[in-house]
């Protein structure tokens, strides 16, 4: 089980040829209060970097991107109706969908953790 | 300011900037300053805490301003040329909200006029930061021989809102419980040669204090320490406001909309009705007279998804008919909130409307504002 990052700070945790998608601590830190998620309909396809779902904040809506392609298998229905899991536990129950890759191979453009952690160093 | 290379525009700074900065403050840039938008508990907490206790703002960056005559008269009637509200009938003490025009009745800014308690030759004006170069230029390319504008830079202001706010300033300044809503007074705040107004942005009772810039870091940290009170950003400044139904200046109101159109017209009075005599008035009066176009209304879409400015409004039949000039998430509600404008016809209460976002269509009710109802003490 491995974990990946996007510049746009998204993460995915691959375990076998599924990856569980939401956004990094650093995300939910900027992003402030989460108050609605929109999450796509489970069985769409999704491109990299194609808009996967969108998260607002008290004052702003933001899209949540695809880090990789692939089918979505399932969606996180208990962030609509709390969306403050997002800031809560973002890595764990603030998840947002879990996507079966259609190319694992694009997860070599990801950042690992530790890269997005030097990564971070370099924005702030 | 420091200096800075040429071609940048450096962020202002208030005084009480360093303070924000300790606090952990998220600074953003607003209107040429650095301003804390949110501290480390966050946009709700921040609300939800000015709606429950006392809620400390740092609003230094808004324009205070002086209009200074030989008598009360005089300088008001300077000002009536520019605004449409009864300054002439102020009480001293009395506190009042107007916008100042273009000659189209269009809002060039809107602002609090305040005929002081202590002086009989000036009017004080606190009027919006993004806006007050531009209102300084108009207000003196309008001005009577004999009446000046006086731009008061060397003071801060700070803003105390919520339902523990008066017992906490009165720990300070006993005579701030005198104060009823839209009245102010000059008082010592802790040893401060301070101006305080019974008036605020957010819906709540609570109180504005003009105090100067180099008390305002002592007046700050003691309000601070009070256990009742935290520090609040313009995030939740913002969406306090918006709850409380108050306009954003850019944003619900701006050079095209006039008054009547924004729902504005409690504060024109009726001497002014009467007699007219402020730009734009053929417009507005004849908005009074006949009703305007387009209103501003209050909406309360289905659901949780928020609809924010620039959201189409639609009509049963799929027609545009509006547009959404703030919107977001109401806290206290815990559910989205929008205002807007749409054609009159629309502007009923409990008209079904619908909210095009990101393609999708939210139904929305017109409802009545404002959407948390107002603690003022009158």
């Amino acid at each position: 089980m491995t974990t990946y990052y996007t510049k746009d700070h998204e993460y995915i945790r691959v375990e076998g040829d599924t990856g569980t998608v939401g956004i990094s601590d650093y995300a939910q830190s900027q992003l402030g209060d989460v108050v609605f998620v929109e999450l796509p309909a489970v069985g769409k396809t999704l491109t990299k970097g194609a808009e996967a779902a969108v998260v607002e904040s008290v004052k702003a809506a933001s899209e949540v991107y695809a880090p990789v392609s692939g089918e979505v298998i399932a969606v996180n229905s208990a962030i609509e109706e709390t969306p403050a899991t997002v800031n809560e536990d973002p890595l764990g129950d603030g998840w947002f969908l879990k996507i079966r890759l259609s190319n694992a191979g694009e997860l070599q453009e990801l950042m690992t953790e530790e890269q997005y952690e030097d990564y971070l160093k370099t924005i702030s | 300011m420091a200096s800075s290379p040429p071609g940048s525009a450096p962020l202002r700074h208030t005084p009480l900037h360093s303070r924000h900065v300790a606090l952990g403050a998220r600074m953003v840039p607003f209107a040429g300053y650095d301003m804390p938008v949110q501290y480390a508990k966050g946009i709700i907490a921040e609300h939800q805490h000015t709606r429950k206790a006392a809620g400390l703002f740092d609003v230094s960056h808004m324009g205070q301003l002086a209009l200074v005559g030989p008598d009360h008269a005089s300088v008001s009637r300077a000002l009536e040329a520019l605004v449409p509200a009864d300054i002439l009938g102020l009480v001293p003490g009395q506190q009042r909200y107007s916008q100042l025009l273009n000659d189209q009745g269009g809002i060039i800014d809107d602002l609090m006029v305040t005929r002081p308690l202590d002086s009989d030759d000036r009017l004080l004006l606190v009027v919006n930061a993004a806006c007050k170069e531009g209102d300084i230029r108009h207000i003196r390319q309008h001005l009577p021989e004999g009446v000046g504008l006086e731009v008061l830079d060397d003071r801060a202001l700070l803003a105390l809102q919520g339902p523990e706010a008066e017992a906490v300033l009165a720990r300070h300044a006993p005579e701030a419980r005198n104060l009823s809503f839209m009245t102010a007074a000059p008082m010592q705040v802790a040893g401060s040669a301070c101006h305080v107004s019974r008036s605020g942005y957010t819906g709540e009772d609570g109180f504005e204090i003009s105090v100067p810039a180099d008390r305002a870091g002592a007046l700050w940290d003691l309000l601070l320490a009070e256990p009742e009170v935290e520090p609040v950003g313009l995030g939740a400044r913002d969406s306090l406001r918006l709850e409380a139904g108050l306009c954003l200046y850019g944003h619900d109101i701006n050079e095209e909309t006039s008054p009547v159109e924004a729902g504005l017209a409690w504060s024109i009075q009726r001497r002014r009705r009467q007699e007219g005599g402020f730009p734009g008035s053929h417009r507005i009066l004849e908005e009074l007279e006949n009703g305007p176009l387009r209103r501003r209304i209050g909406l309360q879409p289905e659901g949780r998804m928020p609809a924010r400015e620039g959201t189409e409004i639609k009509d049963a039949a799929g027609e545009l008919v509006g547009e959404v000039t703030s919107g977001g998430f109401a806290p206290t509600l815990g559910a989205p909130v929008a205002m807007g404008y749409v054609a009159s016809d629309f502007a009923r209460e409990g008209t079904q409307l619908t909210l095009v976002v990101r393609g999708k269509e939210i139904p929305a009710q017109v409802v009545p504002m404002p959407f948390v109802a107002h603690r003022y003490k009158r």
